[in-house]
């Protein structure tokens, strides 16, 4: 009995070193973010060291850092924001009020979120061309809202499938209208996957770089474009490329450290709860 | 709350004959956005697929027919993209598997620091990609200053150029690194549906680690394992920032997959012809995995039903 509880000691010891063993690298990029240039290059590599914020200070007043932060900020709260607008009330109808086809249309949401964006990117770029749409935050907000709404879809359609229709059957027969079913049962009664459906369009789309990559340049390109320019950098410049590194990638760990019991649920679209 | 009940919208007097009408053509809008932003461009791709639209020579344009879609065929250049392209796909998922496993039955127990080796392990798969292949290519494979080559020549080994020497490999570890949390998270709910008394009981009859395993574990496990194996196939299929980060499809086309050629042959050499005969390739396969994604957890779902 020993023997076996000393195992299991010895798993959940090994368990916690393959975790430090699998961050170490984003530990590091983040402790490199404070070292001075010369302090990042040291090897073995430093961990006693005299912090300093000034690899932030020249992150953010690059004008180009601090303007594709904005842009990336806008593009994907206005994008989840068009997406919940359209994939709840959807969500809603095909969870209560089904037909016969909405097993299909279900079916069919789902297949447009994978098409892939090589199929779609050349017309898309066209038709952006065309249109002024190319190198827009409107135009990246119009494909980021199609690429979120079969995840608003989906995750809410699981999500309302778990409210019981008596409730809001009795609340329609005290005549209340739709926007106070949404405002007033809805939205309360589905919230916590309300959440975790927001947090996961905000993961997807603050990370996206195909379509941005492709469809800006500098006036609407959001951070996943300026942190690819540093390929090139050929690590010279690893403190400052931490420093930009770490405040990209930050609100998105955030928030999937929040949202991850419904993580698995969404990216799964709902077939593994 | 009176500025709660000001918001609120009066109701009408008379019931709208048309209210539960409505409130069946909820997902009329999403759908309609859903047909003009995804279906239209992809009729569109089809349409240039026939063309011989270059950008660089618009004047030429003409119908070519099959021609791009034979092109796929012939082009001397595409055995070796087929080629990295399912050695890239395949073996990511098939490493991301087993760590995923391993790391799944590590996490299906209960002990101290649980919840943080669990949050540990999922931020890989957080990070934004490109934040990934930067910190990767720079920090830890560059030859000159990188962790890994700084450590093995400290303990007398080589000194390596990741990315040079051995370019597919270097993809294939990062995007297993980033990937490997995702077919985690979907096993480790699978085993968390899977009921201890079941181990149990076997445990008594005097089964082993590796038959439960096997006879038990794995069976319960085989949808979790399908659904997570085909949606990491139709994301690593799309995976454009690391390639493009690291070493931009090359050296040579060595590390170039389906995806990237066709954006080789769109933004490089502005073939829109070609690249949208491509990608009608890329689409029909994605369809396909997705029909079986579809297949399979519709089955799933009937299955629950039954159950119930």
């Amino acid at each position: 009995m020993t023997s076996r509880k000393l195992g299991g000691h010895f798993l959940s010891v090994m368990t916690v070193v393959i975790a430090i063993v699998v961050f170490f690298p984003i530990f590091w990029m983040v402790l490199t973010s404070f070292k001075t240039e010369a302090d990042a290059f040291i090897y073995p590599p430093l961990v006693v060291f005299q912090p300093t914020l000034e690899n932030y200070n020249i992150a953010l007043a690059q004008s180009g850092y601090f303007r594709q932060l904005v842009n990336t900020l806008a593009i994907t709260g206005f994008s989840t924001a068009v997406a919940l607008l359209l994939g709840v009330p959807a969500a809603y109808t095909l969870a209560f009020h089904p037909t016969k086809r909405s097993n299909f249309t279900l079916m069919w949401i789902m297949s447009t979120r994978m098409l892939p964006p090589v199929g779609v990117i050349v017309p898309l770029y066209i038709i952006f061309q065309n249109l002024d749409l190319f190198d827009t935050h409107f135009g990246m907000i119009l494909l980021y809202t199609a690429m979120n709404l079969p995840l608003v879809i989906w995750m809410m359609h699981s999500f309302l499938s778990d409210i019981p229709y008596e409730i809001l059957e009795a609340s329609q027969i005290d005549g209340v209208t739709l926007i106070q079913e949404f405002r007033y049962i809805i939205v309360p009664l589905a919230l916590p996957g309300l959440m975790a459906t927001i947090l996961l369009c905000f993961i997807f789309t603050w990370n996206e770089f195909f379509l941005a990559f492709n469809l800006t340049i500098t006036k609407a390109a959001p951070l996943s474009v300026f942190i690819a320019s540093f390929k090139t950098s050929e690590g010279l410049f690893w403190a400052k490329m931490s420093a930009a590194a770490t405040i990209t990638a930050l609100p998105v760990v955030i928030a999937g450290w929040v949202s991850q019991n419904s993580l698995v649920r969404g990216l799964t679209a709902g077939a593994v709860k | 709350m009176s500025t709660l009940q000001n918001s609120v919208p009066t109701t009408g007097t008379a019931r709208p004959p048309d209210k539960s009408y409505l409130r069946q053509k909820l997902a009329r809008p999403a759908i309609i956005y859903l047909i003009v932003l995804t279906q239209i461009p992809v009729v569109f791709t089809l349409i240039y697929s026939f063309s011989n639209w270059n950008l660089l020579r618009p004047d030429r344009t003409r119908f070519v027919a099959f021609q791009n879609f034979v092109d796929f065929f012939t082009n001397p250049d595409m055995p070796v993209i087929i080629r990295n392209t399912l050695v890239f796909s395949l073996s990511i998922v098939l490493f991301s598997l087993i760590f995923g496993m391993m790391l799944a039955l590590l996490l299906n127990r209960q002990f101290r620091g649980r919840g943080l080796a669990r949050t540990l392990l999922i931020t890989p798969f957080l990070i934004m990609p490109t934040v990934s292949a930067v910190m990767w290519k720079n920090m830890l494979f560059n030859p000159a200053f990188g962790l890994i080559s700084s450590f093995l020549v400290s303990i007398g080994g080589p000194r390596i150029d990741w990315i040079n020497t051995y370019p597919m490999f270097s993809i294939v570890v990062i995007v297993t690194w980033e990937w490997t949390p995702f077919m985690m998270l979907i096993l480790l709910a699978g085993l968390q549906s899977l009921s201890q008394e079941y181990i149990e009981a076997a445990q008594i009859d005097g089964a082993g680690p590796i038959e439960i395993f096997l006879y038990i574990i794995v069976p319960h496990l085989r949808r979790y394992i399908e659904i997570g194996v085909l949606l990491e196939v139709l994301f690593v299929l799309n995976i454009f920032g690391e390639i493009f980060v690291t070493t931009t499809g090359g050296p040579a086309i060595d590390t170039t997959t389906l995806t990237f050629d066709i954006y080789k042959e769109a933004f490089l050499r502005w073939n829109i012809g070609r690249s949208s005969a491509y990608g009608v390739f890329a689409v029909i396969l994605a369809n396909i995995v997705t029909i079986v994604f579809l297949r399979i957890t519709r089955s799933g779902t009937q299955q629950n039903k039954e159950a119930a």
